[in-house]
Formats: structure tokens, sequence, C-alpha cells
């Protein structure tokens, strides 16, 4: 059989000078769960939320996350293929795949039956898993979910694009992003910025070429009560997309739009995103 | 050394103001701008000039295989070499080649190049490139996260399926396969020689040391541009103990032999420069794909052959914005596109007298140490009868001045065997 020899990155511990850069105040662990290995960041006290981020992952602890973490205990494990999550996502085929790893990945994180927040990419793989498993999310907020498909106004693929159209079609304030993915004081000049990388390809791996993974025939699944979070300025996916959610998921679903901000809503608007998300929990 | 004549089929029509007014010659190629009946004529034209460079004995033909490309009308190339197999004797039928992961069963490959080595005598040699990222992952939708896995996958299916005694079931992890059973054996024993047609990949030079195929570097930008892959892939072989055989490798040369250095320039300057401005005229957003080099690759921080093509598309580009802002219609006009001068000047294009170009292509083929050398002498827009001028001008008087290059230190073990004379069935002549 055929190999490729390219090289496995397992992730391991950061150094804590780096940690207390890139994530004040955060405690970090890595947890290990059918041959995957990822980062587990935890900050905050109060009632615990999980957080499944979106296409960036979370390279560093967000204003957003902050936010969050004044009201909850806020833990943000990150799935493989994003930072901290190594390169374990080359393992990963068919939607039933990443299903099964966020599963796994959930439970390692103790987020096992967990209020969950799902944003962007990690929005689809959320509703995935509570369609898929019922009893695994509480309740769940899912911001600006890709998974689903609308041929009148088609998602944008992202992961297609260089930053210089990707970065606008993400946010309405497109230095925002590489604020986050910027290689920070004391990291590795070489693997930071491919394991920015990283979280593109593994994007493209779950999404390539429609984004279209055929969430619309599991929505119906979905029993947690969910909020619909969308920013009025999403140009990845339109707003639109939040009552064809809505309606597919009946009385589970609601929806609601903050106004400026595009599809990255906790870099937009973190304070009103952590405002309503605190209260969908409350 | 093998001399080889290789054909893109470029759309020789597109419109002078091409780069200015479209955004890219590949993927999204605007529709509007191909015209069928003109097409009828290149096709016909194109497989005349393959034709006649068989007949003037050039070692192979080869062809390639590009998708929704103004610059590659062969989406399928096993199509032309299955007309140019039936119209030719001696000539290898090179097929360079076909994109294993954008089939699907990839048994569909193992099945047609089957079938040309059978029409052709044991003419073809197999090429198995990974394909740009263009054709694979925008062209045909390809993931190209999984696109090399898929590729090795493929690879592997396809060898066992011409080398299997019996039919098997595949149950791999991209393909589940049941009955597997590609009848048709190939003349060549146990398969069709195997060519690896790829740009600076250090991954796809292991795997050729590993395999045992031959590597062909398919550049636009001439030899000067790649001495530094090429020592790449030379140093690589030494480290995995492979012998320094220049057979073991393959490079694509543009080449325009006339009486002088000056009338080559006249000559071939508006088929180089419609080259090299329109043809090579790719959105950069095209270019790269996410997953589609390894972070190995990443790492060693190797430019692709075509995401330099795209930055020079979008500088010229950019070039030429710029000057249409300054309102300097000179410096649009001049400085905007490559020049002839420049093209040469670079090494993209081999030009001179039939005594400088033997020289020049003799430099090549020592200085980069390869044995195969793939000469594309059509290019761009060029009209048939200089395609014939410079096809024949080649073939009679600078082939043989390097004929016989390497061939008495090194075995060439990469060259098909092909029937012998008496073996051979040859088409039945028109009238008789």
């Amino acid at each position: 059989m055929s190999t490729t020899s390219d090289t496995t990155i397992v992730p391991v511990a950061t150094p804590s000078d780096l940690l207390a850069r890139i994530a004040p105040g955060v405690t970090e662990r890595l947890v290990n769960y059918d041959g995957h290995t990822s980062r587990v960041w935890t900050k905050g006290s109060g009632p615990t939320v999980g957080v499944l981020a979106g296409p960036l992952g979370v390279p560093r602890w967000t204003p957003f996350l902050d936010a969050l973490a004044a009201t909850h205990t806020v833990v943000v494990p990150s799935v493989p293929g994003f930072p901290g999550g190594g390169t374990s996502y080359e393992r990963l085929d068919s939607i039933a795949d990443w299903v099964t790893c966020t599963l796994d990945l959930l439970e390692a994180s103790g987020l096992d039956g967990a209020d969950l927040v799902g944003h962007s990419v990690g929005g689809a793989l959320l509703a995935e898993v509570a369609a898929f498993s019922r009893a695994s999310v509480a309740r769940m907020v899912l911001v600006a979910p890709y998974g689903l498909y609308d041929e009148d106004s088609p998602p944008a693929n992202i992961w297609a694009m260089r930053s210089a159209q990707a970065y606008p079609t993400m946010t309405v304030q497109p230095s925002r992003i590489g604020e986050q993915t910027a290689l920070p004081e004391g990291g590795d000049p070489v693997e930071w910025p491919i394991e920015m990388q990283r979280a593109v390809v593994s994007g493209a791996r779950l999404f390539w070429p429609l984004c279209d993974v055929g969430l619309a025939k599991r929505l119906h699944r979905i029993v947690a009560p969910t909020l619909l979070v969308w920013g009025s300025e999403d140009k990845a996916l339109a707003p639109s997309y939040a009552n064809r959610f809505a309606q597919a998921m009946g009385a589970t679903g609601t929806v609601k739009i903050i106004e400026g901000a595009g599809h990255l809503v906790d870099l937009d608007a973190p304070s009103q995103l952590a405002a309503a998300i605190a209260d969908h929990l409350s | 050394m093998k001399q080889l004549w290789f054909h893109l089929m470029p759309y020789t029509d597109l419109p002078d103001d091409f780069p200015e007014r479209y955004p890219s010659v590949w993927v999204d190629i605007d529709k509007g701008l191909f015209d069928p009946v003109k097409a009828h004529a290149m096709y016909n034209d194109f497989l005349d000039e393959a034709e006649y460079a068989a007949e003037l004995g050039f070692d192979g033909i080869c062809f390639n295989e590009h998708h929704a490309n103004g610059y590659g009308l062969m989406p399928s190339p096993n199509i032309i070499g299955a007309m140019v197999a039936r119209r030719t004797r001696d000539a290898a039928i090179v097929i360079m080649g076909a994109s294993l992961a954008l089939y699907n069963p990839p048994i569909r490959v193992a099945e047609e190049f089957a079938m040309l080595d059978l029409v052709s005598g044991g003419r073809l040699i197999a090429g198995m490139p990974v394909g740009s990222p263009m054709d694979t992952a925008y062209c045909y939708s390809t993931n190209p996260s999984k696109l090399r896995e898929m590729y090795y996958e493929a690879h592997d299916i396809i060898i066992k399926a011409w080398t299997a005694d019996k039919p098997f079931d595949w149950n791999g992890r991209h393909y589940k396969l049941a009955n597997v059973n590609v009848w048709q054996k190939p003349i060549q024993d146990p398969h069709p020689v195997i060519w690896i047609p790829g740009g600076s990949s250090v991954e796809t030079w292991a795997w050729c040391a590993e395999q045992d195929y031959l590597y062909s570097y398919l550049s636009y930008f001439g030899f000067k541009a790649a001495r530094a892959t090429m020592k790449g892939y030379w140093n690589r072989m030494a480290e995995l103990g492979k012998d320094l055989n220049p057979f073991r490798a393959g490079f694509l040369q543009f080449v325009g032999v006339a009486d002088s250095r000056e009338q080559a320039m006249e000559l071939y300057r508006e088929p180089a420069e419609y080259f090299y401005n329109t043809c090579l005229h790719l959105d950069a957003r095209w270019a790269v794909a996410p997953g589609y080099q390894s972070e190995l690759n990443a790492r060693l921080r190797t430019t692709s052959m075509v995401e330099r093509a795209a930055k020079e598309a979008a500088e010229r580009q950019a070039k030429t914005k710029a000057d249409k802002k300054s309102g300097d219609a000179a410096a649009m006009a001049s400085s905007s596109k490559v020049t002839m001068e420049e093209i040469v000047e670079r090494g993209y294009v081999i030009i001179g007298s039939p005594d400088e170009v033997a020289e020049q292509i003799r430099h090549l083929a020592t200085d980069l140490n390869v044995g195969n050398l793939m000469m594309l002498l059509q290019f761009g827009n060029m009209p048939k009868d200089l395609v014939y001028h410079n096809t024949e001008r080649y073939a009679k008087e600078v082939a043989p001045q390097l004929s016989g290059l390497f061939e008495d230190q090194w075995e060439n073990r990469w060259w098909p065997k092909a029937l012998g004379a008496t073996q051979r069935q040859l088409p039945r002549v028109a009238g008789q």
C-alpha cells in the first residue's frame, strides 16, 4: 500500500509564558480519545458551557470568551485540525467520522450532555451532534452554523478563498482576523502559521466543495432548545439561513439577529454575543 | 537521450486584450470565447502536427490533461492518444497523463491505458499526475485535503488491476470496489511504464524513488528556473540510495528553431508572447487549494510552478492596472506584459539556429541530468506552417546532434518495450 510521508503533529502543552500571553488566566489540559489528542482551555466560574469554535479555531483567547467567562465556566475543546487539535483530522473522511470524533471530544472534555455553543464550523458539528445523539446536548446556541445549502443563496466556500477575499467575507473588520492569527511573541515562527493554515485545510476537508454536509436531512431530530444567532452583515452565510434552520427545527429553534455583525459574530460583537448566550442559558 | 514532442493544444484564438478583460484562462474562463467551428479546425491541426512529428522520428508524442483551460484543450488526453495511436507506428504515446483521483472508480484509467497499450502495440507511457489545484479541486471538485490519499490509493488499485491474476475486491479507504477485473492485459509486461509528472513536491520525489518511477518536471519556465528543483530531485535520489541515471528524469522545454537567433526572435515572438501573457493569465485564487500542498512541503517553503504562474499573472495585471491609473498607455502596452526578449533571456524558450539550439539543449540536458526531453515546438497561437517548420528543423537539424547522449553510460529502464515488427498489426491504408 502506498503511503504519504507527512509528519503527524500531536498537540503538546503550551509553554506557560506563551499561554499567559495568548490566553491569560486560562487553564489548559490535553485530552486523549480514540487516538486523538486535543487541547482544552477553561476559564471562568459558574455554570459550565462548552464552545466549539468557528473557522479560525481559538488560536488565542478572545474578548468574547472573556465576556462569557464572566458568568460561566467556559470550556473550549480543540477539534482535530484546528489550533490545539493536531493533524489527526486527516483520519476523518465522512460526516459520520467527524460527528463521532466530536462526540468523543465532548465526552473527553467533560461536556457530555452540557450546554453548548457552536460557531460556524463548530455550529455545523454541534448541530450534527445534537441530531445524532440527543442526550449529548442540553441547550445550545448555534452561531451562524454551516451545514445547509440554499440554492438561491449558496454558502461562501471561505476555505477556497485567499485571505484578501476570505477576511472581508467573514468579518466587518478584517484586521480582527489578523489580530487573532498573528504570531505571538514566543510562538514558533514556522509551526504557528502552519497551524493557522491547518484550520483552513480542516474546514475544507469537512465542507469541500459546496459546504453542504447533508444536515438538512437530520435537523428534525434536534430536541435541545436552540438559540440561532446571526450577524446581520454575514457575507459567508446570509442571515436567511437562520430561518431555514429555525423552520427545520420547529419549536426548538429561536432566532436572534445581531445588527452590524458579520459571520464571525464573536469578533464583531463580543459582548452582545456573550449576553445573548447567557440569556438563552439562564 | 530520448527527444519527445509535446503538444499542450492551446486555444489559439483568445482575444488580444484577454489578460485585461478576463479574470482567468482557467477554471472560470468565459464560455463565450469558445468557438466550436474554430476548435474543430484546431483539434484537427493539432493532430496533424502530432502525427507529423511522429513521422519525423520523435521518440514520443506527449499529451496532457486539463479542464476548463484556454491553453490545454485536452480534458481527455486518452481520446487524443487513441487517435494518434492509430496513425503512428513507432513513437511512444505519452499520456502525461490521467489525474488518478478524478476517476471513480479508478479502474477506468487501468482499462483505458490498457486499451491504448494494446492498440499501439505496447507504445504507451502511462503518466500519472496528482493534477493541478485548478483541475482537481476547482474544476472537478475533488476535496484537496483528500486528493493525495485518493491518488495513492487509486494508483495501488490500478497496479493491482493490471497485475492480479484473478478478480479481486478492493476494500480501501476511499474506494470500495467488488469484482475488479481489468480483463484487457496490457502488452507491456507487467504493465506500461509509468511516468510521474509533478511540480517540486518532495513527497512525489520520494515516492518515485520508492516505486522506481520516472519523475518528470513539467515547468513552463525553462531550464534556468528548473535548476534548483532538479538539483533538489537528484540530491534526494542520492540520499535515498538511487543511482543518478538521467533516464530517471523528464523535462519540458519550449524551443524555436530558425536560421539564426534574430530570425527566431521574429518568428516565435507572437506565439511565445501569446503563451506567456495570455495562456498563463491565471487568477491567483485558483492556484492554491487548502490541503493540496502538504505541511511537509509548506515547511520546506516549496513554491509550486502554478503558484509562480499565478503570481506572475497577478503582477502583470497589477502593473497593467497601475499603468491604466497613470494613464500611460505606452507603458501599459510595453511593460505590462512579458516580452520575447525577457522570455528568451530567462530561458523560458530556447531559440536560435539548429546548432545554437542543439548546444543549449545539450547544456540543459547535462546540467539538469535529464535523459527524456519533451520539446514544445508548438506553443501559444503558433500557426500550423510554423509548427511544421519548427518541428521539421528540430527533427532534421537538431535531434541528430543530440542522439545517443547518455546512452553509452546508462540504461533507459523507463521506456516502453513495444511489440516487434513481426507481431505488429498495422492499420489498413485507405483505398486498399
